[in-house]
Order: structure tokens, then sequence, then C-alpha cells
């Protein structure tokens, strides 16, 4: 069977050779790369621009940020035909291509967030490792801790004053180079598709922008959701007394913290999301207006084929229905948490809309292509570009998360930086 | 005694003189300077169709199929042939059933999903047949994408694909305006049509000129004045594909419609 062809159906004249080639998880790249970027950003608000109320959202979107960055290259992975050649790209980089310098700004932009999560927890590190050092006879569980957080502390155990100012110092730098690269990781996202000429829906400058506001977004979007869980099970956890978890706060504290962190965050994501709602817009009316000869084929796809995919999913529930939801004066968690569900799933059939939606037509302008998704996988191939593929990688960064906050707590010290 | 600075410094230098790779220093003999100097110049391979000649019978299709060893049943080829049919209506419509590997051996146009279209041969206006394969354009957008460089333009203008070097990812599928390529069944890597380059080298004709009994395919080299196909391009009137994508194609069509994808 050749690749492609057990998803896609062709109608009307379309090349013998044409498929879908890029399936959901090229749909799942920009997407989670997006989610990076945006987590990303969100955290940086706080330590270049110094929005205090968003302190407590800050140290958590980095942590979640940093999870997030290792699943945003597993959907290319999944994706390749030869995954284990994965590796040429840093070894040949072609740099004529948009995809080239993938490896060279991920790894520029996880050095950025690695050393940036280092400073803020280094002093976490330290006071976790030096009881540890001096302790005699440690378990098997404590040798464990003490030899990661040893190793993490990177063998710096000056917790002085002033060495804690220059860290400070040294994370509103890395945050404020961070935001550009940020925005370069995802634009450039939305440049592998903006330079493709051969195809009509893709190319358009607007791109990488519209690309980087819709993963601002998302990441917000993400960042809220995630916290709202968290804090509602620690919100559980509170509520039940008898629990070792002292070093929580009474539900009633949590609650009022949680509503006043939402608030504030979900007034940054409406702002993005004016801009990005604006300049997808403005993409479509150019292309009505000017109507150049692909114009018929996209019309009959946006207007026509994919018209619930793009004016119902994605501008009405994913982009209208929550920017009301927010705008409605006594925003509650439980209106929030709807509204960002909903923004995250607008910004996913964004990416699907451009992805799938770009080879929805074919070559020809003459003919279609349908998208069937595998949902119940019979060999790997349908798995991996599959729906299982697809949750696993929407999965992965949740997973990772859980294992990085035993590392990297983004609650439980009452207060320190 | 050597300081410790001067030891690293020593051990730096050293290191980064050593990397130098031997192949860096290599000396050019002079004949394959002049191979390298004449090569460039000598050859440029392009392709003519006169879609006058051509009857949509898919001789070159198969040849291909076979020569290049493209799985014969699977639904992708490096080379096939197009049915045009304008009704009176003013109607276009255009199908390439499987390539046209068994040629159109029958009048109802494919459409795909939506069945098949039989038009009475009183409602047509004209009709012809258009064999596409790779324009081994000089300006190849899949080369500029191809993002390990797995795929590259060959001096003489051919563009190849190194099988082992690629790593499938799509782009230069997803880059190419002719939809020419597509990934191998068999190696899962991008195919495309080379012109038969281990057949031209070799002086030979490409499989599907060789194929084709009405002589509606010929291969010639550009660069040559006395070469037949290269006075047709530079002094008849020829086509070429979707120029408004700037790719400089170089297989040059006699008899091309307007209405041709």
């Amino acid at each position: 069977m050749v690749h492609g062809e057990l998803w896609t159906a062709k109608e009307l004249f379309v090349y013998p050779n044409e498929y879908i080639y890029w399936s959901v998880q090229i749909v799942m790249y920009p997407f989670m790369t997006g989610l990076v970027a945006g987590a990303f950003v969100l955290s940086s608000l706080y330590h270049v621009f110094g929005i205090k109320q968003l302190k407590d959202m800050a140290r958590f979107a980095l942590v979640f940020s940093f999870a997030l960055l290792f699943a945003a290259p597993m959907p290319i992975v999944l994706h390749l035909q030869h995954p284990f050649r994965g590796i040429n790209v840093f070894m040949t980089p072609h740099f004529t291509s948009a995809i080239a310098a993938f490896g060279i700004v991920f790894s520029a932009y996880g050095a950025i967030v690695a050393s940036e999560l280092w400073f803020l927890y280094r002093k976490h590190f330290v006071d976790i490792a030096l009881p540890l050092k001096e302790k005699q006879d440690k378990t098997l569980f404590e040798w464990f801790r003490f030899i990661i957080f040893c190793t993490l502390t990177l063998g710096v155990y000056d917790v002085s004053e002033q060495s804690l100012k220059r860290d400070e110092k040294a994370i509103r730098v890395l945050a404020a180079v961070g935001i550009p690269v940020a925005c370069f990781l995802h634009g450039y996202a939305g440049f592998i598709f903006g330079s493709v000429k051969a195809n009509a829906l893709w190319m358009t400058p607007l791109m990488p922008v519209i690309f980087i506001m819709s993963a601002i977004v998302s990441g917000i979007a993400l960042c809220m959701l995630t916290y709202i869980i968290t804090m509602e099970i620690r919100k559980f956890l509170a509520s039940r007394k008898k629990t070792p978890y002292q070093m929580y706060q009474s539900r009633e504290e949590l609650k009022s913290a949680e509503i006043n962190v939402i608030k504030m965050t979900a007034r940054y994501l409406l702002f993005f999301l004016i801009f990005a709602i604006s300049l997808e817009l403005l993409d479509l009316i150019f292309r009505g207006y000017t109507a150049v000869k692909s114009w018929d084929v996209l019309r009959s796809v946006i207007y026509g084929r994919d018209f619930t995919d793009i004016f119902i999913l994605q501008y009405l529930v994913g982009n209208l229905i929550p920017f009301i939801l927010f705008l409605l004066p006594g925003l509650t968690i439980r209106r929030a948490l709807l509204g960002v569900v909903l923004v995250i799933f607008g910004v996913f059939m964004m990416r699907w809309n451009v992805v799938i939606g770009g080879q929805a037509f074919s070559l020809t302008f003459a003919g279609y292509m349908h998208y069937h998704l595998p949902i119940i996988p019979h060999d790997w191939e349908t798995f991996k570009e599959g729906l299982g593929g697809a949750l696993a990688i929407f999965i992965m960064p949740f997973a990772l998360f859980w294992v990085l906050i035993k590392i990297f707590p983004v609650f439980s010290f009452k207060e320190s930086h | 005694m050597i300081s410790r600075r001067d030891f690293i410094k020593k051990t730096v230098i050293g290191v980064a003189g050593a990397s130098i790779p031997v192949a860096a220093l290599e000396l050019l003999t002079p004949r394959r300077l002049r191979a390298e100097k004449e090569d460039k110049s000598r050859v440029r391979w392009v392709f003519l169709v006169d879609t006058y000649k051509c009857v949509g019978c898919g001789m070159c299709v198969k040849a291909c199929k076979l020569e290049n060893e493209i799985p014969y049943d699977a639904n992708v080829t490096r080379t096939w042939v197009e049915r045009y049919v304008t009704t009176k209506d003013g109607k276009v419509h255009a199908d390439t059933p499987k390539g046209a590997r068994d040629g159109f051996i029958t009048s109802k146009i494919d459409l795909g999903t939506d069945g098949s279209l039989d038009i009475r041969k009183e409602d047509i206006d004209k009709a012809f047949f258009v064999p596409k394969l790779c324009n081994q354009c000089e300006n190849p957008p899949c080369v500029q994408v191809c993002p390990v460089g797995a795929t590259y333009q060959a001096p003489d203008g051919v563009v190849l694909v190194d099988r082992s070097w690629c790593i499938g990812c799509g782009y230069c599928i997803m880059g190419c305006p002719y939809g020419v390529r597509f990934f191998h069944p068999v190696y899962h890597t991008a195919e495309k049509c080379n012109f038969c380059y281990h057949r031209i080298n070799k002086g030979l004709q490409t499989a599907c000129v060789q194929a084709c009994p009405f002589g509606a395919r010929r291969i010639g080299n550009i660069k040559d004045p006395r070469d037949p196909v290269a006075k047709i391009i530079t002094t008849e009137r020829v086509a070429i594909l979707k120029e408004e994508y700037g790719t400089k194609p170089q297989v040059y069509y006699i008899g091309l419609d307007k209405e041709v994808k």
C-alpha cells in the first residue's frame, strides 16, 4: 500500500501521486510547538515585564513549557518514514530548507528554558541537597534524591542574598531573550507551511505571524487549563483535613488565589485571541478580494467542503463562544474552564484546517482529497498516524509535567522568590 | 614546566588542527578538473512532448514502472498520461485512471469517489492526451526544501534522490507543484522520475521514450545545437507547465492547451 492511500479519498481530477501525505501528526507538530512557545511567553510576561499578578502562573508555565518541549518534536519523529534517519538533519543540514534549522532553533530554545529553570530552582536544589549531604546513613530513596539534586545544583551551593539577586537578573535576561526565540521557533513552524509555493492555501507571508499569535493563545489556554486542574486537586486535598499536606493553604485561600490568577491570565488570552482572529480574517478577506487562479478551488473548500471545520468548529466553537464566555462579567472557574478547553480546541482546529485543509484540494485545482483519520489501528502506521498516535502525543506533556513537578515544585513552597 | 593554561591552550590547538579532515586537502588532478568544468556546461537534459502524437495507450507508463521498479499495482507512478475532454457546454473533464498504466480503455471519465461520467460523442468539442513526468526544473522547489540534502540537482539538470539519506519527511512532495513525487512503497523514501538517469548516461533513451510507439516523447540535450530536440525547442513554439511557480520546468510541450492542469 502506498503511504497516504489508506486515509485519502480522491474526488474528480487528482494527479495520480497525490495523497494526504501530511496527516494528523503534522497537525500535532505546530499545535505542540505552539503550546511550548505560548507557555513560555506567558511565563516571561512576569519575569520580563514584571506583571505581578502572573507570578503564580509564571513558574507554573515555565515548568509546563519545559514538559511540552520534549513532546514537541515527537510528532515529527512519528511522521517520518525513516525516523532513525532524523539525525541526518543535524549531520547534513541543508539550509535552504525551512526544516533544516529546526534542530538548531529547537536546541537553542531548549537550552534557554533549561537554564532559566535552573536559575529559578537553584535555591530549591541547594535546600534539598545540603541537608541530605550532611545526613548520615541515608536510605536508598534518600541516596537517589541526593544524587539527583546534588547533580542539579551543578556544584554551586552559594545561596547568599547577593547570588540570588544575580540569579534573578539572569532569569530576566533569559526570559527576555527567550521571547523572540520562542516566537521564532513557532513563527518558523509557520514559515515551513507559508513558504510552500505549491500549496495555494498555505502560501502567505502572514502564516508565521498567524501561527505565533494562535500559539500564544493556545499556550496561555493550556496553562490555564492545567493550572485550574492542579488547583482543583489541591483544593480537594486541602479539604481533607487529615492528610499530611499541611503545606497547603486553606481551601478558601486557594479559591480566591485561583480566580485572581485566572482572571488576570484570561485578559492576556483575549488580547492575543483578538490578534489571531484579525490576522486570520485578514488572510481570508484578502484571498477572496484578490481572487487569484486558486481562489475558485479554495472557495469551494473553505465555504463548502470544510465549512463545518472552519466556520462552525474553529471560528464559532473555538473562538467566538470562548470570547463571549471570557468577556461576560463575573468570570467563574467553571466558565473559565469551559472557555479554555474551547480555545485549545479552536487552535487545534485551526492547525487542522491549515494542514489537512491545505491538502483537501488537488494541485490540479480540479479535484479534491478527503482525509479519513484512522481511528482503530490495524498496524503500526495507522496507529502512529492515527487517533492513537495523536492522543499519545497530547498526553505526553501532562505525564512529563507530573514527573517534572517532583523536581521543580510549582506550588509547594509557600513563598521563596 | 608547562603551566596548566598552556597545556590546555596547546591541546585545543592540537585537537583543532588534527580535526581538519585529510579529505579537505585533496589534490585535484587536471583530468578531473577538466571533467568537472566541462560536464557542467556540455549537457542539460530536456524533454519534449508532442501532445498531438499521444493516443493515451499507456505504454510509457508501463515501461517506466517496469524499468524503474515501481511496484506495478501500487497507485503511484513516475510518469502518467492525462486525458482532457472539453464538452459543448464549455466544461472540462479530465482524468488519469491508474496513471493510464493500462491506457484509456473506456470512454467514461473517472471521477474518483464520484464514480464515472459517460460523455456522448456528439457532446465533445475537443479531446486530447497529455503525458506528464518530472520537469527537472532549473529552479527545483523540491531540492530547495529538502532538509538533509538527500535530493539534489546533477550538473546536467536532472534532479535525483539519494535513497540512503532521505528521511521521508515528505516536504519535497508538498513542495512540488506538479505532483510528480511520492513515497516509494518499498523503500519508503521520496521517489520521482529521473529521466532514467541510469540509461541516458549510457547513451540510451529513457524507458518511456523507447516504449512510445508514436514518438510523442523525446529526450535531448538543450546545449547541443545539433540535437533535434534542442532544435525544435529553440526554433518552434513550445510551452511549459505552470510557469507561474517560477520553477523553470525543462519539459517542453507541443500543442499544450490552456485547460491543461
